[in-house]
């Protein structure tokens, strides 16, 4: 028994000397930060696969160069994230690195980041001073900001959908405040008016207190939620009589394909606005679509989609520099020039900012095969994070919350 | 933990049973974080030397749960809380009011100090079980307070941008060597302390309330007075591991003081060898060890992990700090 102890010791010492002995040189190494435990585990998941699917199409080559992925779990807190990043960054000398999901995780990682001036891609961080007010040289936003898909859709809610009384209800953090906001700011700007916010917990369980307080007056119920809680969501809303009697639309993450399969008929006609949609009729989307399902034998979400263009935007950088990535600086800029035209989700490019202009999609849920879907309804092309606003001016104005 | 503590002049038995004695053990583990802690950082990569930095300041609170849970036998589970809100103090302090190195410093000390006062006079009314819940219970408060109260706090975002530590303090070496070796000190004066309470005539007079209330206070001692002073104690040196923390990471969010976070930290304890002080310190070694070197080779590291907490609790079910022949015939 002793010896057995001491040898553990003695392997755990000699792991933490050869572990720290890695070089640089060799295949380009990408350091990729998702949750793949804790309760953001499915949604990090699906991030992973997307980025998987690519590299096994592109058989993990680019540039003349073999791709090593190091992907590494932050289980959602940013204090693990910090950390995994600085093993990346300082132990296994990565390249670049890609990934996060939560504002937090974005906000804490930012300043390291810079630091350590090393490129980083966010697929989905959507918080929007990352490329707004507190705008990073390094960070590569290939997502887009919380506002971005609101701005046009309050915009059509009013002058479209009609609708001129509103109550919001979302989850109380950045990426709900931001959401709200933008959706709130075009809506009212057009002439409509929200009557009522509410913002529930994070962790919450019950929507009972919270559908009770609705307002029956309203045109319309806007809602944003995810995972767990939008399954939950949708359900009581049904239940409580309020699918009948007021429309419900929302962010693109109510509706989104990674809850979508679990949701019944409670969830057909939501309209919500995002900048993808797995039922897009392109012919990147459709291939897409059915590769992702025939690997992971699942519909394809955002979050997948995310990190499949992400991978793409890395390995277009990658392409334009013929592998020669080691200066970080040079990578950076192939990084911000790349120009995608045949993503998924269409055609994207990046603001001054890091930030993507791409399309928003406006979104009703269908059933069509027997399969729920968000059929796109509406299209608005290219739509930048500042909207039809003058970036100057819309950054003076404070961020949007609570 | 109701045994008396070998380490401080309690009785040992006799070893002879096995090839190395408690004695033997015990040195090897202090020999080798010793040599670690000391020389590590010279040796290992940078990425190395920001585990060292995490596992010191961990060991200083996993030291400071000790003298509450271990010395007074008062099971907490809302230690993390003042971890948290210190750095937090640090963080609005640095960030919002602009705040110099001493006054961050002082700040989180105090906050982190003050709240465990005030906490105390609650908590120390109970034992046991309700003690258990009750810290929980506050812990959660204290945490659903970081991610609502959002214009102090920044909510679940958190506060980042915390400046340096050599940027800060206008120490003139910066790095993580300088950080860590920084921390390093920090480190031995709180454990010198914390040694040296648990020493005095005040720490034995916390076992004697760990091994029979009653009995102390029969004879004549306040033990309110005693379990609440270990409460502040705890929360003083909590608080020190807060600011080191916040320096550490240069950011605060609510994961710092949440539920994982306390009883990450009573594992620790628990692991390492409760009223034992090198104990705790070894736990939050081995914690951040494992997690960090297991999660990079497999996806199921956190099996690996349960199965490793299961095997070291059957194993050595007074912790790894009191394995060996006395350990376990005791």
């Amino acid at each position: 028994m002793k010896k057995l102890q001491c040898v553990v010791v003695a392997a755990l010492l000699v792991a933490g000397v050869l572990l720290q002995g890695q070089t640089v040189e060799g295949p380009i190494r990408i350091g990729f930060l998702v949750p793949l435990s804790g309760p953001y585990a499915q949604n990090g998941r699906d991030i992973l696969n997307g980025f998987l699917l690519l590299l096994d199409e592109i058989g993990y080559r680019a540039g003349g160069r073999e791709i090593q992925l190091l992907a590494e779990d932050t289980e959602g807190i940013p204090a693990v994230a910090l950390t995994k990043a600085r093993k990346l960054v300082e132990s296994d000398g990565v390249h670049l690195m890609a990934g996060g999901l939560l504002s937090s995780t974005g906000y804490a990682l930012a300043p390291y980041i810079d630091s350590m001036q090393i490129p980083m891609v966010y697929p989905v961080v959507s918080a929007d001073d990352l490329t707004q007010r507190r705008g990073s040289k390094w960070i590569v936003r290939t997502g887009y900001t919380g506002s971005q898909p609101n701005h046009p859709f309050g915009d059509y809610a009013y002058h479209t959908l009609g609708y001129r009384t509103i109550a919001t209800i979302a989850l109380d953090y950045s990426f709900g405040w931001e959401s709200v906001g933008g959706f709130q700011r075009t809506f009212e700007e057009a002439g409509g008016r929200v009557t009522q916010q509410m913002w529930t917990p994070v962790s919450v369980h019950d929507f009972a207190p919270y559908l009770a307080q609705i307002s029956r007056n309203v045109d319309a119920v806007y809602a944003l939620f995810l995972g767990r809680a939008t399954l939950q969501f949708m359900r009581q809303y049904e239940e409580y009589g309020l699918k009948d009697r007021i429309p419900l639309i929302g962010a693109g993450t109510t509706t989104d394909e990674h809850a979508l399969p679990f949701m019944g008929d409670e969830a057909l006609g939501v309209i919500t606005a995002l900048h993808y949609s797995a039922a897009l009729d392109s012919p990147a989307n459709r291939a897409f679509v059915s590769a992702y399902r025939a690997r992971y034998n699942k519909l394809a979400s955002y979050y997948a989609e995310s990190m499949y263009s992400g991978g793409k935007w890395v390995i277009a950088a990658i392409e334009a520099l013929d592998g020669q990535v080691d200066d970080r600086e040079v990578l950076l800029n192939a990084l911000r020039a790349a120009r995608l035209t045949d993503l998924p989700r269409g055609s994207v490019e990046l603001d001054a900012y890091g930030n993507p202009i791409e399309n928003v999609y406006v979104r009703r849920v269908d059933r069509v095969n027997g399969e729920l879907q968000n059929t796109v309804i509406d299209t608005f092309p290219r739509v930048s994070q500042f909207w039809n606003y003058n970036p100057a001016e819309y950054l003076a104005q404070p961020l949007y919350a609570r | 933990m109701a045994e008396p503590d070998a380490a401080l002049g309690g009785p040992r038995p006799p070893s002879n049973t096995e090839s190395m004695s408690p004695r033997g053990w015990r040195l090897a583990i202090v020999l080798v974080l010793g040599l670690v802690f000391s020389a590590g950082p010279l040796l290992f990569s940078s990425y190395w030397v920001g585990l060292l930095t995490q596992m010191v300041i961990l060991a200083i609170l996993a030291m400071s749960l000790d003298i509450l849970l271990g010395y007074t036998g008062l099971p907490s589970l809302g230690h993390a809380a003042f971890f948290g809100v210190a750095a937090y103090a640090v963080g609005v302090l640095a960030t919002v009011h602009g705040a110099g190195f001493w006054t961050c410093v002082a700040g989180g000390l105090l906050v982190g100090t003050l709240l465990s006062a005030v906490l105390g006079l609650i908590v120390s009314h109970v034992r046991d079980v309700y003690f258990l819940m009750i810290t929980l219970a506050l812990g959660m408060v204290l945490w659903g307070l970081s991610f609502r109260w959002i214009p102090v706090t920044g909510g679940d975002n958190g506060i980042s941008d915390i400046p340096t530590l050599a940027a800060h303090s206008g120490l003139p070496f910066a790095g993580p060597l300088a950080l860590y070796y920084v921390t390093l000190l920090v480190f031995i004066a709180c454990a010198g302390v914390m040694a040296l309470i648990v020493k005095s005539p005040f720490g034995l007079t916390l076992r004697g309330i760990r091994e029979n209330e009653g009995r102390m206070k029969s004879l004549g001692f306040n033990t309110w007075l005693h379990c609440y002073l270990s409460y502040v104690i705890a929360g003083a040196f909590a608080s020190v591991a807060g600011v080191a923390w916040a320096y550490y990471n240069g950011f605060v969010s609510p994961t710092y003081l949440d539920l994982t976070a306390s009883s990450e930290l009573f594992l620790m304890v628990t692991l390492g060898g409760p009223a034992t002080l090198v104990g705790p310190v070894l736990g939050a070694t081995a914690i951040v060890l494992l997690k960090n070197v297991m999660s990079a080779y497999t996806a199921r590291w956190l099996l690996v992990l349960g199965i490793v907490y299961i095997v070291t609790i059957l194993v050595a079910p007074k912790g790894v700090w009191n394995l060996g022949p006395s350990g376990r015939s005791r």
